[in-house]
C-alpha cells in the first residue's frame, strides 16, 4: 500500500511537473526580428526553474505584491485596489509602456517611480526603498500581468532626448576597464565571458530572479552590477541616468514578451 | 517641471530613511590578493613608458620579468584578467576560460617582449577600439569607480612577469 501510494504520487508529481513545463512557450517567442530575450542564452535548467511557476523563485515575489495590492497603506485609507480593482484587467499591458516620458516631473518615470507616486500622491503612504522586497514586489506583480506582451516603450517627441542620453551611455567606454554595454551585449552575445554566456542585455524579463543573488532584482540593479564589473562608479538606482538608459534598453528590446518573473544566472 | 521631478527623488531618499532595515547594501568590494597589492594603499607611482612604432622596448621595472610569478598574476582571476576573455591553453587547468577574443596561444613564438608589452600597457595603441583593456593606463578614462582612480590593473612588475610568461607559450 505504502509503495502504491509514493508510486502514485511520483506519478502525479511527474504529471504537473510535465503540464507545468508545457506553459513555457515555444523558443520562438523569445526572439523578434534577431533582438533575444535572456532567455535565449540561458541552460535547459534555468528555462526549466522559470517556465514552472510551481518552482519559479520570482513567483514568491509576484504573491506578496498580490497580497500588498489589497493592502490598506496611508493616510487616505487607501490600497492600490481602492482605485485599480483588479490588477489582470487594470494592469494588463502597462509594463510593456514603461519606461515613460512624464509630462508632470518632465522627466522619464520607471514602474518603480510610478508605484512611488502613486504611494504618495494618492495613498498618503511613505515611498517604498528601492530594491526593497515590498517594492520589487510590487513591480513583479504589475509586470507579471503584462506576461506575454510585447515591450512597445515610446521614445517619440519629449521621450527623444532621454532616449539619445541613454542610448549614448549604452555605447560609451567606461570604468578601469573601459570597456562600453555595447561590446559585450551588442558584439558578442553567445560568447564567453569567464563561465558566464553574454545575452544581448534585454530586459523584458525584469524584475528578474538571479541565481546568484538569490534574490529577485530590478533592471537597475543589473545597470549597477554590469557597471561595477567594469569597474565605473555606478550611478544611484532609480537615477535619472539609469532611467534614460532603461528607456533605451527597453527599447532595443521592442517587442520582446514580459516574462515576469524571469529567471536569470 | 525639473524641480518636481528632483523632489521625487528627494521623497525616494526619505524613503530610503524611512525604511533603513531594507536599504540595499552597496556592492561588496572583493578582497584583494596578495598579487593585487597595487590596488590598495598609497598609489604607486606611474613608470613612465616610451612607445617606439609598435613596441615599447625599455622593461617598466628594473627587476627582471619572473614567469613563475606571471603564471600567477594571470592566474588572479579576482583581476581584471586576460582569461575572462581569452583562453589560454598552457593554464588548462584553470576552469571557466572566457572565449570572447583569440586564444592566447604561441606567443612567444610570434611576439617579441617589446611589442607584448604595449600590447599589455595599452592596446588601445595597436587597435584603436580593442575592447581590451589597457592594463597600465590611468588617463583618458571615465568615471572610474573611486578605489581604482589613479591605479593600473596591473603593477609594472605585473606586467614584466605577465611578459616573461607569456613568452614561454610557445
Ligand atoms: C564585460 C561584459 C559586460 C559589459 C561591458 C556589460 N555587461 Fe551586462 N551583463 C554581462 C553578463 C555576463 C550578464 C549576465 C548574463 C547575461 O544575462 O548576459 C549581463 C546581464 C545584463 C542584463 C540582464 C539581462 C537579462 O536577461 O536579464 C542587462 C539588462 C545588462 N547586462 C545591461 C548592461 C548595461 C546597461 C551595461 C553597461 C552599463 C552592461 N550590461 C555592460 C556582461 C556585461
Ligand atoms: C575584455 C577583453 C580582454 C581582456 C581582459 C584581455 N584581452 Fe587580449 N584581446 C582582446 C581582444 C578582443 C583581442 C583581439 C584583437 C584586438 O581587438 O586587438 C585581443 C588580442 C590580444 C592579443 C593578440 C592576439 C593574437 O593572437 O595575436 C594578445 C597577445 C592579447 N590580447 C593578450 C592579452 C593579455 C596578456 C591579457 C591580460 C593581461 C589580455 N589580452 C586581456 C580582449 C581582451
Amino acid at each position: 500500500m505504502r509503495a502504491r501510494a509514493a508510486f502514485l504520487l511520483a506519478c502525479a508529481a511527474v504529471l504537473a511537473a510535465t503540464a507545468a513545463h508545457a506553459q513555457g512557450w515555444p523558443i520562438a517567442r523569445y526572439s523578434v526580428e534577431g533582438r533575444n530575450s535572456g532567455y535565449f542564452y540561458l541552460g535547459q535548467q534555468t528555462r526549466l526553474l522559470q517556465d514552472d511557476d510551481f518552482q519559479n523563485p520570482g513567483m514568491f515575489a509576484v504573491d506578496a505584491g498580490a497580497a500588498a495590492w489589497r493592502r490598506v497603506d496611508g493616510t487616505q485609507g487607501r490600497s492600490c485596489a481602492s482605485c485599480h480593482q483588479n490588477a489582470a484587467e487594470t494592469m494588463k499591458g502597462v509594463a510593456t509602456r514603461y519606461p515613460a516620458y512624464d509630462a508632470k516631473s518632465g522627466g522619464i518615470l520607471n514602474l518603480e517611480l510610478v508605484i512611488n507616486r502613486e504611494r504618495v500622491e494618492k495613498m498618503g503612504a511613505a515611498p517604498l526603498v528601492y530594491e526593497s522586497p515590498e517594492l520589487l514586489a510590487m513591480t513583479s506583480y504589475i509586470s507579471h500581468q503584462s506576461r506575454g506582451l510585447p515591450k512597445a516603450v515610446d521614445i517619440t517627441g519629449p521621450a527623444a532626448p532621454f532616449f539619445e542620453q541613454g542610448k549614448d551611455f549604452w555605447s560609451t567606454r567606461r570604468g578601469q576597464i573601459d570597456i562600453s554595454c555595447a561590446m559585450c551585449h551588442d558584439d558578442r552575445p553567445g560568447m564567453l565571458l569567464r563561465g558566464d554566456t553574454i545575452s544581448q542585455g534585454q530586459t523584458n524579463g525584469h524584475p528578474m530572479y538571479r541565481l546568484i543573488w538569490h534574490t529577485i532584482s530590478s533592471t537597475h540593479r543589473m545597470f549597477e552590477w554590469c557597471n561595477t564589473s567594469m569597474r565605473a562608479e555606478p550611478y544611484p538606482l532609480g537615477s535619472p541616468v539609469y532611467l534614460a538608459l532603461e528607456l533605451y534598453v527597453a527599447w532595443r528590446g521592442r517587442g520582446l514578451p514580459v516574462e515576469t518573473p524571469s529567471v536569470r544566472k | 517641471m525639473r524641480f518636481s521631478f528632483v523632489s521625487l527623488v528627494v521623497l525616494l531618499a526619505a524613503g530610503a530613511a524611512w525604511a533603513q532595515a531594507v536599504a540595499p547594501a552597496a556592492p561588496p568590494v572583493p578582497e584583494r590578493t596578495p598579487l593585487q597589492a597595487h590596488l590598495t594603499g598609497p598609489i604607486p607611482p606611474l613608470v613612465k613608458v616610451e612607445i617606439v612604432g609598435n613596441t615599447i622596448p625599455q622593461p617598466l621595472t628594473q627587476q627582471p620579468g619572473d614567469p613563475a610569478r606571471g603564471r600567477r598574476v594571470i592566474a588572479d582571476a579576482s583581476n581584471s584578467t586576460c582569461l575572462i576573455c581569452h583562453e589560454v591553453p598552457a593554464l588548462a587547468e584553470l576552469p571557466d576560460q572566457g572565449k570572447i577574443a583569440p586564444p592566447l596561444e604561441g606567443l612567444g613564438s610570434r611576439y617579441t617582449a617589446a611589442e607584448l608589452r604595449l600590447r599589455l600597457v595599452n592596446a588601445k595603441l595597436i587597435t584603436p577600439d580593442t575592447m581590451m583593456p589597457a592594463y597600465y593606463r590611468t588617463e583618458g578614462l571615465t568615471r572610474v569607480q573611486p578605489q581604482f582612480a589613479g591605479r593600473t590593473i596591473y603593477s609594472a612588475q605585473d606586467i614584466e612577469d605577465a611578459i616573461a610568461f607569456l613568452l614561454t607559450i610557445k
